[in-house]
């Protein structure tokens, strides 16, 4: 695929910007209109976490997108990607928190102490926490090495979303299962890469 | 907190008979119209839009504060109720089942009575009906998920439908099986399923034969919409929803306690009993709190879970001495 001139690159990432705001007006709309369905709490929690987990993947493919299609200018997408990625697993942590524990601390915690994949999902927002503030230019330029090194942790964070979606698994695999092969194929990638590396 | 409203609600939510009627005939005008003209619309468009569900006779139930067998919280819509369902033989999301449950033939229908009991045999469902009175009742549901729902039900009490078939000494449980029926049930054909078909649940036989026990052909005045559990169900207000098994084909009374399928997928989360308990949490859902549906953002009606569902009063006495954080 070609390389975009910076004047296409700007174009494409406003339209790519604009596309990921898309969940989030559908959601405030179905909100406004009272259309999220008999259980809008429930509805908002899932619609988050989908497009939390949806937009992980596809950020986690962006660099195998460079060697599959020989395509660069996908890195310049990355970014964008990632803290869209931040944005909606935060919602998703906030509606959570008001709606499921009404910002009950006491509440909070037992949940998490009791629910492995309540920490999980926790676990991986954390993790997410440091990507997300160190992404602009100044943090790259500032961290050097160190920032590829910090960066290293979309790998875990990665892992604890899936197993935060595996553990809740009650009747369908479905899930579960895709994005899991999806996780594996973009991590065999790597491997690969790595190992002609060495 | 609790937000009552007046139970006027409900005679709004009911489409008076005369309506009801008019539209079928309407209806089923297109439907002559529109053969006559020749248009050759197809007969399966016209009977999706037309409701399927019948007028029921019943006695509705009496409105008073102390009568178990009511309640004067906000209930949802019929639509809402038949919106949101948790019944996986049609898909596991809950809008699955009002999607996909229209697949289902309800009529022929017939229940296979088995086991400890004197008059085992198929009992058709319109034989079933000449011999049991429906009658209303305004029970709560509350769900493992941590939601609930205020449901009308039309039906009659289990444990009359149950001296029907004489359970022997020897019955000491009864075990309900939903239909298996693969080329109508989409969920049944799910590769991704995690139950183990068919459906099954049980219940002990003092709680069966409990005046709360009841079982559902009907709901907001009319027959089960198919999403609900058609034509047949199990309602059991002081237990978890999942308990409530629906489109039931088979009771067996025994001497043992049957397997259900909840608990042969994960024992650690799903009892026996899997009596509403605010007390013993679920390794998934906190059980201290539930919301009410329909809820909304503004007010999502989180409200804090009773024992027993609120039905303490009526059922405490059959656990009398039952440690129920072991047997959950």
């Amino acid at each position: 695929m070609a390389t975009l001139t910076s004047k296409q690159l700007y174009a494409a990432k406003a339209v790519v910007f604009v596309i990921c705001l898309l969940p989030l007006a559908y959601i405030i709309y179905a909100a406004l209109t009272q259309s999220l369905g008999t259980d809008p709490v429930k509805s908002l929690i899932h619609q988050t976490g989908d497009w939390a987990i949806r937009l992980f993947v596809l950020t986690m493919a962006i660099s195998p997108m460079r060697a599959w299609f020989a395509w660069g200018s996908a890195l310049r997408f990355r970014r964008m990607l990632g803290l869209y990625t931040w944005f909606y697993t935060s919602l998703h942590l906030f509606i959570v928190t008001t709606y499921i524990f009404a910002w009950d601390w006491q509440l909070a915690k037992i949940e998490l102490a009791e629910r492995p994949y309540i920490f999980v999902g926790f676990a991986a927002w954390v993790l997410m926490v440091p990507l997300g503030l160190t992404s602009n230019n100044r943090a790259v330029r500032a961290l050097r090495k160190n920032w590829a090194r910090l960066h290293m942790l979309v790998y875990p964070a990665l892992l604890l979303a899936w197993l935060h979606i595996a553990w809740q698994v009650r009747s369908s695999y479905f899930d579960a299962v895709l994005y899991g092969v999806l996780i594996i194929c973009l991590l065999f990638q790597r491997f690969q890469k790595l190992q002609k590396r060495l | 907190m609790l937000i009552r409203t007046p139970s006027d609600i409900l005679s709004s939510e009911i489409t008076p008979e005369s309506v009801y009627l008019k539209r079928r005939q309407f209806m089923q005008g297109i439907g002559i119209g529109a053969t006559a003209l020749g248009l050759g619309l197809p007969a399966t468009g016209l009977a999706a839009s037309e409701d399927p569900r019948k007028d029921l006779e019943f006695s509705p139930v009496v409105a008073k504060a102390d009568n178990p067998f009511y309640t004067d919280e906000n209930m949802p819509s019929f639509a809402q109720a038949s919106s949101y369902n948790n019944f996986y033989e049609f898909g596991t999301d809950k809008t699955d089942p009002a999607k996909n449950a229209h697949t289902l033939t309800t009529d022929p229908w017939s229940v296979q009575v088995e086991g400890d009991v004197a008059k085992p045999g198929s009992y058709p469902l319109e034989d079933i009906m000449k011999l049991m009175t429906l009658e209303e009742r305004i029970y709560r549901l509350r769900c493992v998920e941590a939601w609930s729902m205020v449901i009308p039900w039309v039906g009659f009490s289990l444990a009359e439908f149950i001296k029907m078939f004489g359970p022997t000494s020897n019955a000491k449980y009864v075990e309900f099986t939903t239909l298996y029926r693969r080329s109508e049930m989409k969920g049944q054909r799910s590769a991704f399923s995690v139950i183990d078909w068919p459906y099954t649940e049980g219940l002990r036989m003092d709680e069966a034969m409990h005046p709360l026990a009841f079982m559902s052909v009907g709901m907001y005045g009319k027959t089960l919409p198919n999403q609900n559990g058609a034509p047949i169900r199990l309602v059991v207000p002081w237990k978890y929803g999942f308990k409530s098994i629906k489109s039931i084909v088979k009771m067996r009374f025994t001497s043992i306690r049957p397997k259900t399928s909840w608990q042969g997928i994960a024992p650690e989360e799903y009892g026996f009993y899997a009596n509403v308990n605010p007390e013993v949490s679920h390794p998934r859902w906190s059980q201290a709190y539930e919301r009410r549906l329909p809820s909304s953002l503004l007010s999502p009606s989180r409200i804090k879970t009773e024992m027993f569902n609120g039905y303490g009063e009526q059922v405490a006495g059959l656990y009398k001495g039952m440690n129920l954080r072991r047997h959950y």
